[in-house]
């Protein structure tokens, strides 16, 4: 059912420079395809959440993106350690980022909050010493 | 597309070489060449000023008012631009500068620099309300407010409410004039301007129905005229047309809005392409600690404006000597009604990106972008008039280029045919 509009991103470990790229390609295509401005920024935001955490707790990952008429789909993974209590984790201000990392203004533990207030749905599947698949949902 | 959508970047045809200079280092993608011309497509000119300064022909230009508007007017009033005063060496001061002016025929002096401090003390308020999301952007800048609406719409509402300082001048120099007697319609003001993003603002405001500025003048233009008035004038004498302190007049420069406004996270960015980055970030939000966005399109801020003549880093120094002689502050806090320095209308949102209003129809035209990108070289060399591939091809999924406009793609093509040939 119609076009779908496909990108993939590396997103590399440890590397805050390059981190946000990807979301704001996706901003891009949306801001061309014409999605309404508060679409494009709960994407935007969900998304770049999921890019800094995959940087942060992945050791990076992949994002792919599809675009379609009525909605956008962020699936970004990693082979990181896991996320070990989903629930802790999905409190606001619960973190695991180390000290050096909060040092930068990262790991406030508003990560997971912030993409499930932002998204309109958001699905995590986590396994422990295997990796995480954060998959985010925004109907247009 | 807009109707009556005013830009005031032009292209001098005669000048222009068509090279790719301008294509290149236009931040909304705005300029293609076109048969050996550069074309400013205008939806899409913020008036940032890039090309102005980046075209070694000097083909690119602003189009501002001549000295002879403010014939028009019996009461004319110059609105002088802080970044005048960094125009000029010690032996100019700023009181020199402003008696310099009136010898160019003008009747009295607003300084835009005594309104920018009006806006300071507005913005002090404005920020302290607490239900309003920050980071907050200034709107100073009318180039990154034009950014803002066509490249970052959810931005839009982080936008300071609350008149730039050439408004606030212009306003509050009409009501002086009106108070003393003087006619409405004989009042004229110009504005004294380092930029040509304000021309525009001044045609087609954004913080009111109808810009209270009659005119504006570049700086450039009115350099040479004033500086042999100066000449002429005695250089000694205070008549007493300063009226504003260091605050106002460091508006001029990079940071100086954001330090004006004294303490907290102030950031101050300047340079569209610095701009855009840290608007990114904004949209991101991932600078929610940070209070107040100083973006200013120019390098060096007003200071490097395009209808400057001074060297921005020295204008810096000579603005940095004007402000050190000048107290702290000396416009009064404005007085009770603070409504009268928020805006009047709403900036919107404007779709010039988009690709069709159609939103199936726009994906069909994306793939087929993602499609033509992956045949085209990626050199983005620019030599078939568009900024980069993707650019060519968005040109080509609009209907205004051809794939041989890519000249790699035509020798392949002339190969191609050659080899049917034989």
């Amino acid at each position: 059912m119609g076009q779908v509009i496909i990108r993939d991103f590396e997103i590399p470990a440890n590397d805050f420079t390059v981190a946000g790229e990807a979301s704001s390609t996706v901003r891009k295509l949306l801001v061309q395809l014409g999605v309404a401005p508060d679409k494009i920024k709960r994407t935007a935001i969900a998304m770049y959440e999921a890019e800094i955490n995959a940087v942060i707790h992945g050791h990076g990952g992949k994002a792919h993106v599809e675009i379609s008429g009525d909605k956008i789909t962020i699936v970004i993974s990693d082979e990181g350690p896991g996320i070990e209590d989903l629930d802790l984790a999905m409190q606001e201000g619960y973190s695991t980022a180390p000290d050096s990392i909060r040092e930068m203004g990262f790991g406030a533990g508003m990560g997971l909050p912030n993409m499930k207030k932002h998204a309109d749905e958001l699905d995590i599947r986590t396994e422990k010493g295997k990796g995480t698949v954060v998959t985010i949902t925004v109907y247009f | 597309m807009e109707q009556n959508y005013f830009h005031s970047v032009t292209l001098d045809k005669d000048k222009c070489r068509g090279c790719t200079n301008c294509i290149k280092h236009c931040p909304t993608e705005a300029i293609r060449v076109r048969a050996g011309k550069a074309v400013i497509i205008k939806e899409r000119c913020i008036d940032c000023g890039e090309c102005i300064r980046i075209c070694p022909y000097h083909a690119k230009k602003a189009v501002t008012d001549t000295i002879g508007i403010i014939r028009n007017y019996e009461y004319k009033i110059a609105l002088p631009a802080p970044s005048l005063y960094g125009q000029f060496g010690p032996t100019y001061s700023r009181e020199r500068i402003l008696k310099g002016l009136l010898g160019l025929g003008f009747d009295h002096i607003f300084e835009v620099a005594r309104a920018a401090e009006i806006v300071t003390m507005a913005t002090q308020k404005y920020l302290k309300n607490p239900d309003i999301k920050k980071p907050i952007i200034s709107s100073a800048c009318p180039a990154v407010v034009r950014l803002i609406q066509v490249r970052f719409p959810s931005l839009i509402d982080r936008l300071l409410r609350i008149k730039s300082p050439m408004e606030v001048a212009a306003a509050l120099a009409k009501r002086e004039a009106l108070a003393k007697g003087i006619p409405e319609g004989k009042i004229g003001t110009f504005f004294i301007s380092p930029c040509a993003a304000k021309v525009t603002s001044v045609k087609a405001p954004y913080e009111n129905n109808r810009s209270d500025v009659d005119g504006v003048l570049a700086i450039k233009d009115i350099y040479v005229p004033l500086l042999e008035k100066m000449k002429k004038q005695k250089a000694e004498g205070d008549d007493g047309f300063s009226l504003s302190g260091s605050i106002g007049i460091t508006w001029a420069g990079t940071g100086g809005e954001s330090s004006a406004l004294n303490g907290g996270r102030y950031i101050a960015v300047h340079g569209i392409r610095n701009v855009n980055a840290i608007l990114e970030q904004t949209v991101q939000e991932s600078l929610e600690d940070i209070e107040f966005i100083e973006a200013l399109a120019c390098p060096e801020g007003c200071l490097g404006g395009p209808l400057v003549m001074e060297n921005p880093f020295v204008a810096k120094v000579n603005l940095r000597n004007e402000a050190r002689r000048a107290p702290v502050r000396m416009s009064e806090e404005p007085l009770g009604d603070d409504e009268e320095y928020i805006w009047q209308s709403t900036v919107e949102y404007r779709p010039i990106m988009k690709l069709d209003d159609d939103m199936a129809k726009a994906l069909e035209k994306m793939q087929r972008m993602d499609e033509l990108t992956d045949i085209l070289p990626g050199l983005d060399c620019g030599a078939c008039g568009a900024p980069s591939c993707r650019a060519l091809a968005e040109d080509i999924v609009m209907g205004n280029a051809i794939l041989t406009d890519c000249i790699i793609k035509l020798r392949e093509k002339v190969d191609e045919l050659e080899s049917g040939s034989e």
